[in-house]
């Protein structure tokens, strides 16, 4: 079951992956990677990591996708115009991409193949974590988050004196 | 019997429960908005036993209108499902769906009893529970700022925007409005919250606890986009906003979502507040009649307090949209955040029983 | 069928993460460029959820925690000075942004 499910969600993932790059309909791309984001749940909860699976529908598709297609239908950014064919940056996109493929199949190769430990992701076990060895990182981060806040409001204002 | 088979009769039951009482929750909305307005309101069909020969039936509840949700239905379903040649197609029809979908799925972690014949009545007793709800309610967003976008008109792209923006905002104020309930129970799991309260009082009888549960209740106002936070659709405004330009079923289907959405907010604030399915003097557990018994008790509470949603829309005016935005960031996040504080308190000066 | 162990989980964050990157070298347009790196980020986050999961210790989903967090407030920045670009010069497209070039 558990191996069905890692092929289902990856293909569909990588599919929908795939599409985020290619629909020259910026709307059609957030949508795909809403539904990218949906699988990656998946595969999350495949790995026993339940809260993060949660958190990435919460924060992601919940949140930060929906930021996405506000800005989108904001700025009201029609389809791109077919554009030419660049071949250049076209083909340097896929060499980047499969030399790091390559790379990371050299690393993957000689990887010891052990089984799974049993720990489960809760929402208890990261939050013992969070709270007591990542205290402080926590901390900065509310900290990052603040700052964001404060930098868009300034950004967002029409005049910056 | 089989867990699978069991698990389909539980869903069936359920979308099928939710359902029913959402159709006649817009029959009680239309009576009770007749009442406050000194109308009639619908008061003509009833259900039909028996069509005599010369087409009169004989009808029980005409007087209440029993049959009105029925031939709702007939209607929505029949009428001409007109689509305007603007829009852009998919995301039209994908909009209605993806506003209900995720108003029937959270239901998947809610409890809505006890156990039965040893069955728990929970869908999915996930360790992760309310953030499972929150995280599918948040999905319900797509519908409406899509519908809206894909509409290609003006005021239903208003709507879309503003229903985008408002539910983001609230669906903050709304997670952490709940958050002091959680620290005093110590566990994510609904059905551990209404165990919980069970054992001790209702989490609504904590003083502390006021303060969340009416940010809480405000805040599913705005994220059920009910009046007086119904902004996204605001007729006068908008001409009806993100679903102007839909007919028919598919605008069945975001009238019913909004009231189901507002079904869910009131069984998630019975679940959090208000003690689910526990009753005083009616013995927690027990054979098939407390079962039944804590089901019924479950609903009853969940339409008492949809009636309160429906109460409150018909009283209250809308509030602006700037006072919306200013109300959800600047009035609610900061007494949310007091609440956890308070709470923390409480639970440190030990007033809190656990 | 070889049973899913590490590797794969490692092939596929791998693949997701070169779509990211063939997204922002292919795609001209900010926006979509935002969301390639969002791939990206995704891309790390499922590694290290896998690591996590195959080494029995739960700092890589502290970890994952932190890069979602990041991200959030990565994307509420990037995406309020996309729209200030929007407003000055009318085009989110990268390849038009060149007034810096010499």
């Amino acid at each position: 079951m558990h191996d069905q499910l890692f092929w289902f969600f990856s293909i569909a993932m990588l599919l929908s992956g795939l599409l985020v790059i290619l629909s020259r309909n910026p709307v059609n791309s957030a949508m795909f990677l809403v539904v990218a984001m949906c699988f990656m749940a998946g595969l999350f909860v495949l790995l026993e990591a339940h809260f993060l699976a949660i958190i990435q529908i919460l924060v992601y598709a919940g949140a930060v996708m929906v930021l996405f297609l506000f800005v989108i239908m904001f700025l009201d950014l029609k389809a791109e115009r077919r554009r030419r064919f660049r071949i250049l940056t076209f083909g340097g996109g896929i060499i980047v991409a499969a030399a790091f493929m390559v790379k990371v199949h050299d690393v993957v190769e000689d990887m010891p193949l052990v089984a799974a430990k049993g720990v489960a992701g809760t929402t208890e076990a990261v939050g013992r974590l969070l709270f007591t060895r990542y205290l402080l990182p926590f901390e900065v981060a509310s900290l990052l988050l603040l700052v964001a806040v404060v930098g868009v409001v300034l950004l967002s204002k029409r005049d910056l004196k | 019997m089989d867990p699978i088979l069991i698990h389909l009769i539980k869903i069936v039951g359920v979308v099928g429960v939710l359902l029913f009482i959402c159709a006649y929750i817009v029959l009680a909305e239309r009576r009770i908005c007749a009442f406050i307005q000194d109308r009639l309101g619908p008061n003509r069909v009833g259900i039909p036993l028996w069509i005599r020969k010369d087409g009169s039936a004989i009808q029980i509840g005409a007087r209440w209108a029993l049959g009105q949700p029925i031939i709702d239905a007939l209607k929505a379903i029949f009428k001409e499902d007109f689509v305007p040649g603007h829009v852009n197609k998919f995301y039209f029809w994908l909009g209605p769906m993806l506003v209900m979908a995720p108003a029937l799925m959270v239901w998947a972690a809610i409890p809505f009893g006890s156990t039965l014949c040893g069955v728990p009545m929970i869908i999915a007793d996930v360790n992760v529970g309310i953030l499972l709800v929150f995280a599918l309610a948040s999905l319900g967003v797509y519908g409406i700022v899509l519908g809206g976008w894909a509409s290609n008109s003006k005021y239903p792209f208003l709507g879309g925007i503003r229903g985008s923006a408002q539910l983001i905002s609230y669906e903050l104020c709304l997670g952490l409005s709940v958050i002091p309930l959680f620290m005093q129970v110590g566990s994510l799991r609904l059905t551990e919250v209404v165990r919980w309260q069970t054992e001790h009082l209702w989490l609504v009888c904590y003083p502390w606890n006021w303060l969340p549960a009416i940010i809480y209740v405000a805040s599913s106002f705005a994220e059920t986009n009910r009046a007086p936070f119904d902004l996204p659709e605001a007729e006068q405004e908008l001409a009806g906003g993100y679903n102007t330009e839909y007919s028919s079923m598919k605008f069945a289907m975001f009238f019913l979502a909004e009231y189901a959405n507002m079904i869910t907010a009131s069984a998630l604030m019975v679940v959090l507040f208000l003690g689910g399915w526990h009753l005083p003097f009616v013995p927690v557990s027990g054979g098939i009649a407390v079962g039944v018994a804590h089901i019924c008790i479950f609903l009853a509470k969940v339409c008492a307090l949809a009636l309160v949603f429906i109460w409150v829309r018909w009283t209250v005016p809308r509030v602006r949209y700037d006072q919306l935005m200013g109300l959800g960031w600047k009035v609610f996040l900061p007494l949310a955040l007091a609440g956890v504080l308070i709470t923390g308190l409480a639970i440190v000066a030990g007033w809190s029983p656990s | 069928m070889i049973p899913v162990v590490l590797p794969h989980y490692l092939v596929v964050s791998a693949a997701l993460f070169s779509l990211g990157l063939a997204g922002v070298i292919i795609r001209r347009n900010a926006l979509v460029i935002f969301m390639s790196l969002e791939l990206m980020l995704n891309a790390a986050n499922l590694a290290l959820a896998a690591f996590s999961r195959y080494n029995g210790s739960l700092h890589g989903h502290v970890l994952v925690f932190f890069i979602i967090t990041v991200a959030a407030a990565e994307v509420a920045v990037g995406l309020a000075i996309i729209v200030a670009l929007f407003r000055r010069r009318k085009s989110v497209n990268v390849d038009e942004l060149t007034s810096m070039r010499l």
